[in-house]
């Protein structure tokens, strides 16, 4: 490109047709590499609509994981509304990448080794905390605020519990739905409010009534007079008790002055302290 | 002629000493912009990530296209070029990213993906290009599009040869930022440029007299 010999010889100047030429050879980018690039880096999302039990949800996602999960009318009110919680863009896409859909479908039918990888920046360490903890409720099983509380050793923080699965921005993924009210009532819910909280506990195969009236009733924990365990009422272990050795107790106290000493998997102990 | 004589360019009459002095301050001028942008990624990465992307997308695929020679490689090789960058960049601190000379370091990254991947598959375009059996298509600048027949007698160099061609007459990078990139004496990279001219120049010279030759047949 700089010849500085200024008397062309015929090498010379065929050397700078060479040069001139390959000069041209630089070629923009494709479009779709910029944004490509921003999803997998994550700094900018795609997202596309999956079926739910409750309707049409937006998935959004990027290189680092799974960073919303929402009921929104249409692609702009999701757009408007990802762009305010996160400050990113999100495009909209047709489908899924397949290993993900495939992930989604495989956790929401239960089973919780299916990973997915979550992006859950934004949050506070105790949001955080909060989220990762509801990951640990089995499908079909729901604990109390006061538990996941009691658990994440922040006991007094009921309310902040619940203000933090309010804000939990994967829901249906983290399954913030099998947190319900100390009381045992179903409680609030982000994706849409309380109903759709039922349908989705149902489709689990909880009966939200059942577990109302349990409630109403004043039983919190449900024993078994042939192990002398006692459980929260949805733990898997509860449910395997035969309706002959079912005892019910209203409070962790009772069971414990009646002999009786806390499952270890749905650690109902916790939740007394709340 | 199917192999067409392109206009120097910017300015097709400027003499050499103007066009050096165009240069450096054109080197000046982008040396400036990638202090700042450095300076900008330093202080908030995610804040800036984008504009590196917005700045540096069209070269590294340039770079990429003109070693691979496929688009869809060289596609996937700027974008792991780009992901790579950010995740170094992740890692290092404030000071050590105020320092970067972006131009030459991305180009680095962008050349080291190339390898690697034509490492794992063979790029297709090289092959054709060595391919003696085929008759007419086997001589790249048979191609009606002119562009499209030096991008494939580039494909004709050997890798180290042509990277070094790309790196300075596609992308325009000095031979001091080449040094840097391909981590090689700035010699042996004026050596390596010299011979690939010189090569690309012979098979020009001999596809023009090849088209004389049909022409007066």
């Amino acid at each position: 490109m700089t010849r500085i010999d200024h008397r062309p010889s015929p090498t010379a100047t065929d050397l700078a047709t060479v040069e001139a030429a390959l000069a041209t050879l630089a070629e923009p980018a494709p479009p779709r590499l910029a944004h490509i690039t921003l999803v997998a880096v994550g700094l900018a999302d795609d997202y596309a609509l999956i079926d739910s039990p409750v309707g049409p949800l937006r998935v959004a996602w990027n290189g680092r994981g799974v960073s919303a999960v929402e009921q929104a009318p249409d692609d702009r009110a999701f757009e408007l509304r990802f762009f305010a919680r996160t400050g990113r863009r999100a495009e909209h896409r047709d489908e899924l990448p397949l290993t993900l859909r495939r992930a989604i479908d495989r956790r929401l039918a239960g089973d919780r080794r299916a990973r997915i990888d979550l992006d859950l920046r934004g949050g506070s360490e105790f949001e955080r905390a909060v989220w990762l903890k509801a990951l640990e409720i089995p499908r079909g099983e729901v604990r109390p605020y006061g538990w996941v509380a009691a658990e994440i050793g922040r006991p007094k923080a009921v309310r902040a519990v619940g203000t933090a699965l309010g804000h939990n921005p994967v829901p249906l993924i983290v399954p913030c739905h099998r947190v319900v009210r100390s009381d045992g009532t179903i409680g609030q819910y982000s994706l849409g409010g309380p109903e759709n909280k039922r349908t989705i506990l149902a489709t689990e195969g909880l009966d939200p009534d059942e577990l109302e009236g349990l409630a109403r009733a004043g039983i919190r924990y449900i024993g078994s007079d042939t192990t002398r365990i006692y459980c929260l009422p949805t733990c898997h272990n509860a449910k395997r008790i035969t309706a002959a050795h079912r005892v019910p107790f209203r409070s962790a106290a009772a069971s414990e002055s009646a002999g009786y000493r806390a499952c270890r998997e749905c650690r109902p102990r916790v939740a007394l302290v709340a | 002629m199917r192999v067409e004589r392109l206009s120097r360019q910017p300015g097709g009459n400027a003499t050499g000493r103007d066009s050096v002095v165009f240069h450096r301050s054109m080197d000046e001028a982008r040396r400036s912009e990638d202090a700042a942008l450095a300076a900008r990624l330093a202080d908030d990465l995610d804040g800036a990530f984008e504009a590196l992307v917005g700045a540096h997308a069209d070269r590294l695929f340039s770079i990429s296209l003109r070693i691979l020679g496929d688009r869809s490689d060289a596609e996937e090789a700027a974008q792991d070029a780009l992901v790579r960058a950010y995740r170094a960049l992740a890692t290092y601190d404030a000071a050590r990213i105020r320092e970067l000379r972006l131009r030459g370091w991305l180009a680095t990254i962008a050349v080291n993906v190339c390898r690697n991947r034509t490492r794992v598959h063979r790029v297709k375009t090289t092959e054709l290009a060595f391919d003696p059996g085929a008759e007419p298509a086997a001589d790249p600048l048979a191609s009606r599009d002119s562009r499209a027949a030096w991008a494939a007698l580039l494909g004709t160099l050997p890798p180290a040869q042509r990277t070094a061609v790309v790196l300075r007459h596609v992308d325009g990078l000095s031979y001091a930022e080449m040094a840097e990139a391909v981590g090689r004496p700035e010699g042996t990279l004026k050596a390596q440029v010299h011979r690939g001219l010189a090569v690309l120049r012979d098979a020009f010279i001999a596809a023009e007299r090849r088209e004389r030759e049909e022409m007066t047949a």
